[in-house]
């Protein structure tokens, strides 16, 4: 019997393998919803603190992003949108991205901890753990639902940016989480529609290849109904002003007017890719409006109060 | 008198790295250097921001 030890090539992983391996777009959201999360937070907390937090949160989702990769590389090889991912393509080893993935969750969550507060840094370590081990090793491979309920692990980022102010959590945070989370749905499923070659290839039960695209088709407009009046809630709630109300009608009157076109189309997948596309513009339109809501209140309040008193 | 034997060195047994293997290696070692004084610095800087209470982490 011989033994043959594997040879191990030196890596020829650039910078940039090791950025496209945090997945800088999925990143730019997080960060965004966050950042949202910590300025509707009541009271103060200093910029660099802020900054801090937020720098953690990123890098935070640079490591589940990455442990998703050395994970997933197997069906990424097999998918058209994933093969060109640095492990797939060669470029990348797997233990690499294993080994990068732990130090950046490591170092994410205890210098949040250590800079800013415990919890937001506990609310960061469940984040990562739910992505890596509930969704990508666990609920990705096996039921259909994969999407809904790892979708929690997208809706998180807003609460961590509320707690890295506050160090608590309250019903604002969670009606942000709920907005995202009922927005995952709809979002994914519309691009799986039009990706599911790539599905059944890779041997993923993503709804359109376990139901079909019809009952595919019918849940995006269930979700879209849920969707489209949580998006009012902030407004309804007293959190959010008639602006981000208004907005939040047409978006949401927007999206469902997609899901309908979505479950009526019978031939090719425009409304689907149209879906996909504007649910990322209409999540980030809600959010961008807490925050202009935010801070035109502040802005323009003391003169509309001071019009108002001279009447 | 010399051993010419002894002028002869060992033939390099060990990997050796292409041109790209080690344009790929420098620019990471750059890269974790940088990262590593970016966050030495941010510690330096929250340590200047918070003061004394640098080291109350409520929870």
């Amino acid at each position: 019997m011989s033994v043959t030890a594997a040879r191990v090539e030196p890596s020829i992983a650039g910078v940039g393998d090791y950025i496209e391996l945090m997945k800088p777009r999925v990143m730019s959201l997080v960060v965004f919803t966050a950042l949202v999360g910590l300025l509707l937070a009541p009271g103060h907390v200093h910029p660099v603190i802020g900054f801090t937090a937020l720098l953690c949160i990123a890098v935070g989702a640079g490591a589940a992003g990455a442990l998703n990769m050395w994970y997933d590389a197997d069906i990424d090889a097999r998918m058209a949108r994933t093969a060109g991912r640095p492990i797939p393509a060669g470029r990348l080893a797997r233990g690499d991205a294993l080994a990068f993935g732990l130090t950046l969750a490591v170092f994410s969550v205890v210098v949040l901890g250590l800079l800013v507060n415990v919890f937001a840094a506990l609310l960061l370590a469940v984040t990562i753990a739910f992505y890596v081990c509930v969704y990508t090793m666990w609920l990705k491979r096996s039921t259909p639902q994969n999407i809904v309920i790892g979708g929690a692990a997208g809706a998180l980022p807003p609460m961590i940016g509320w707690a890295a102010v506050t160090g608590d959590l309250a019903l604002q945070p969670l009606v942000l989480f709920l907005i995202i989370f009922f927005w995952t749905p709809p979002h994914f499923w519309a691009l799986s529609l039009y990706r599911t070659e790539d599905y059944v290839r890779a041997g993923i039960p993503m709804l359109p290849v376990v139901s079909g695209a019809t009952e595919t088709r019918r849940q995006i407009l269930f979700y879209a109904l849920i969707l489209a009046p949580l998006g009012t809630a902030p407004w309804l709630l007293g959190y959010a002003g008639l602006l981000y109300g208004v907005v939040a009608l047409v978006a949401g009157a927007a999206m469902l007017g997609l899901a309908f076109r979505v479950r009526t189309e019978q031939r090719g997948h425009i409304a689907s890719k149209q879906m996909f596309g504007f649910s990322i513009l209409y999540l980030f339109l809600l959010f961008a409006m807490l925050l202009v809501d935010r801070f035109s209140a502040g802005l323009f309040g003391p003169l509309i109060g001071g019009l108002a008193a001279g009447a | 008198m010399d051993d010419p034997t002894r002028e002869q060195k060992p033939e390099e047994t060990g990997i050796k790295l292409t041109e790209q293997q080690q344009r790929a290696r420098r620019a990471r070692s750059i890269a974790i250097g940088l990262a590593l004084a970016a966050l030495a610095l941010l510690f330096y800087i929250v340590t200047l921001v918070k003061g004394p209470g640098v080291l109350e982490r409520p929870l």
